[in-house]
């Protein structure tokens, strides 16, 4: 570590990785219900633990992209933080918040909280992954503020590297998209049309900003490959990024009642969104290539190698089969959009938070460089159980889905929604047998911060 | 890459590009929006439409269904349930008022949501407004 100040992105992570561990333990439970049906009904009914399993997942990202921005632009600027103390304090605020908000979703019917929440006011809720009371969307808002204030107050009083301006915008899109969520109109078809601005913006937009910087971050570091080659490589790529991704958000306008030109645009926009994934991998193997030193935290290299592969399959392959308006028809909201989701997700963002942790948490802890080898071999184990384990459950989902299509859209006698799932259990049990799986993968990760300790951390 | 492209080079195209395809997006949103009347009837949206959007989502009906595709994947898409159940409201409503507060044994289960009439009938009028929006012939059958 070589500003104090970047020790308060140890607080970032840690909460991170508790809030996965809720986030996957209601993903089993969503699971067992899709098999189980009433399953912990009433007390739990499905809706409830998919927005505990989904908003778990974006607010446990965005600690992660906070403890990252924390870590890298001191080191990027190379002076301390504008205010150790403010990002302290905004820490538990979030925090705090977010607790309240789930424990709000789990102890009383969701009416009800719409309704002590004041939902009436500025109605923002029931919409999927904004389903946070609108106090809590304004707090976001307020501390989303407050963090990037600090971190661009870092970057303006320090160096300004390529890294850290991609980052900031970033982070910067990513707050400002999200005041969309605010905007919830009586017209159905221009709530969801407003609605792909966060969601979509997001995810095929800004965020790739972020995970871009964040890899670059860490390959520079890894690696020891001139700065000049990798900023370079870094701009293409999300150049690429919001060329295809920003007109790519047609690919939601299809059949929501919009106008149907959007099939064209969006069609032919998102089917060039892999390109800037495939760049990545290229990008990640070849600076990897070209390395000037062998860095001992072998776990960080392979979640940063794992982070463009992944991503390129779960966003790029998986989000190509299903983008083109005449396939889409068919699969629109079906497994297959599921098991992307699951993909993309875990592949671009949760991989590479993973990656900077990893990378990170050593030198926060005062390790030196790495682990030690026992640490990291566990740590390893981990990657490979749950990388090995979501890749299954995109296979189970994809299967499902393709039998879904078929029997409920496709075939000549076009069966129910109720009747079709039942047909497909099968793969929903080998869904949920994968994620327990990935469960365990996770349970030996946390592990690996606490083994290891006592023996010789690798300098 | 090659040596002959320079950094500045890939951040002009980054940031021309990013501009240029944003305003194009905003353009064609702005096109959209005077197109979409005719798709959306949204002549058609009365108070009880509108309130019946508030009880869709003040009960995260989403959580569940998908509605026109989007949404969750666990229960029946109602993008369309309106002309599955016959061009009916009533049976909209009674299948809403009927769900047993316990569930139904080893099946997926829809909360008994204890509505008003007056809620009842609103989200049963939205959802047949829902149905009515012009989605390009979307979802390819009866059954969502
Ligand atoms: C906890 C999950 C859940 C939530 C929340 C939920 N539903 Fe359902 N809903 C279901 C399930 C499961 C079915 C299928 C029931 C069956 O076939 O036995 C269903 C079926 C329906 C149907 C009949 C669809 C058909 O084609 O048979 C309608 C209409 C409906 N729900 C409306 C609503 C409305 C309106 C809301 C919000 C007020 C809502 N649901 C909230 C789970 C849910
Ligand atoms: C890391 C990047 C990505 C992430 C995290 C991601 C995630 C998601 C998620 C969660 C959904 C479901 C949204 C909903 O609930 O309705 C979705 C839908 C979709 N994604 Fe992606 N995605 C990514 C990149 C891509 C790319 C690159 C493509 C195209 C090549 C793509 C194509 C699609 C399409 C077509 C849908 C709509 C599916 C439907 O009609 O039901 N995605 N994506
Ligand atoms: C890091 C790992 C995971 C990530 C990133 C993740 C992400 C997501 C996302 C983005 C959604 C919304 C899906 C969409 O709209 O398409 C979702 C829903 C869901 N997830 Fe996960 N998830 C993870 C792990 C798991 C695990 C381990 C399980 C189960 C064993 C699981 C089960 C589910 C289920 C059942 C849904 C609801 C799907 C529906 O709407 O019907 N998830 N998850
Ligand atoms: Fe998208």
């Amino acid at each position: 570590m070589q500003y104090q100040s970047q020790a308060v992105s140890k607080l970032y992570f840690m909460a991170a990785i508790g809030l996965f561990i809720g986030q996957i333990l209601f993903g089993v439970i969503l699971g067992l219900q899709y098999v189980i049906g009433d399953f912990l009904f009433p007390e739990i009914p499905f809706n409830v633990a998919r927005m505990v399993h989904t908003n778990l997942l974006i607010v446990w990202l965005l600690f992660g992209f906070m403890g990252a921005a924390y870590f890298m632009v001191p080191e990027e600027a190379e002076t301390e933080l504008f205010s150790p103390k403010l990002a302290i304090a905004l820490f538990w605020i979030f925090l705090i918040a977010g607790a309240l908000t789930i424990v709000g979703y789990l102890a009383v019917p969701y009416a009800t909280l719409a309704n002590i929440t004041g939902n009436d006011l500025l109605p923002t809720m029931g919409r999927e992954f904004l389903e946070q009371p609108t106090i809590t969307k304004i707090g976001i808002v307020i501390v989303a503020l407050g963090f990037l204030f600090n971190i661009s107050m870092t970057v303006l009083k320090g160096r300004k590297t390529a890294i850290s301006m991609v980052l900031l915008l970033g982070l910067w899109g990513l707050a400002i998209f999200f005041l969309f969520s605010f905007y919830n109109p009586e017209n159905l078809v221009l709530d969801k049309m407003y609605w792909w601005w966060v969601v979509h913006l997001w995810v095929e937009g800004v965020w790739e900003l972020i995970l871009g910087a964040i890899l670059a971050f860490v390959l520079i570091k890894m690696t020891g490959v001139d700065r000049e080659v990798i900023e370079k490589w870094l701009y293409v790529i999300i150049a690429m990024s919001l060329i295809t991704g920003i007109i790519g958000t047609g690919h939601h306008f299809y059949w929501i009642g919009m106008p149907e030109y959007w099939q064209w645009w969006g069609s032919i926009f998102s089917a060039l969104e892999p390109i800037p994934f495939f760049m990545m991998v290229i990008f990640a193997f070849n600076m990897v290539n070209r390395r000037r030193r062998e860095h001992p935290n072998k776990a960080a290299m392979l979640w940063a190698i794992g982070t463009p592969v992944m991503a390129f399959l779960g966003a790029g392959v998986w989000g190509f089969m299903h983008t083109l308006a005449p396939v889409n028809y068919y699969t629109h909201g079906t497994q297959i959009t599921a098991a992307h989701g699951h993909m993309a997700f875990y592949g671009a963002y949760v991989m590479v938070v993973l990656a900077i942790i990893s990378y990170a948490m050593p030198l926060l802890r005062g390790r030196a460089a790495a682990n030690s080898n026992k640490s990291q071999v566990l740590e390893m184990w981990s990657f490979w159980l749950m990388t090995v384990s979501m890749v299954f459950i995109t296979l189970f989902l994809t299967g499902a889905g393709i039998l879904q299509t078929y029997l409920q859209r496709v075939s000549e006698n076009p069966q129910p929604f109720m009747v079709v799932q039942e047909k497909i259990a099968l793969f929903y049990w080998m869904r949920e047998v994968a994620g327990v799986i990935f469960l365990i993968g996770l349970i030996l990760y946390v592990m690996s911060f606490f083994i290891g300790g006592e023996e010789e951390a690798i300098a | 890459m090659s040596e002959k492209f320079t950094k500045s080079m890939s951040r002009n195209i980054f940031y021309g590009g990013a501009a240029f395809f944003f305003l194009l997006f905003v353009a064609l949103t702005f096109d959209t929006t005077r197109a979409l009347p005719e798709r959306d009837h949204r002549q058609n949206i009365t108070e009880q439409v509108a309130f019946g959007k508030k009880v869709w989502e003040k009960n995260n009906c989403i959580g569940c269904h998908t509605l026109l595709g989007e949404g969750a994947y666990f229960a029946p898409e109602l993008g369309n349930v309106y002309t599955r159940f016959g061009n009916s409201k009533e049976a909209i409503m009674a299948f809403i008022k009927g769900r047993p507060v316990e569930g139904i044994q080893g099946r997926r289960s829809m909360p008994q949501f204890n509505l008003t009439d007056e809620e009842l009938e609103a989200v049963a009028e939205f959802l047949k407004w829902s149905s009515e929006i012009n989605t390009a012939n979307w979802p390819p059958n009866v059954q969502g």
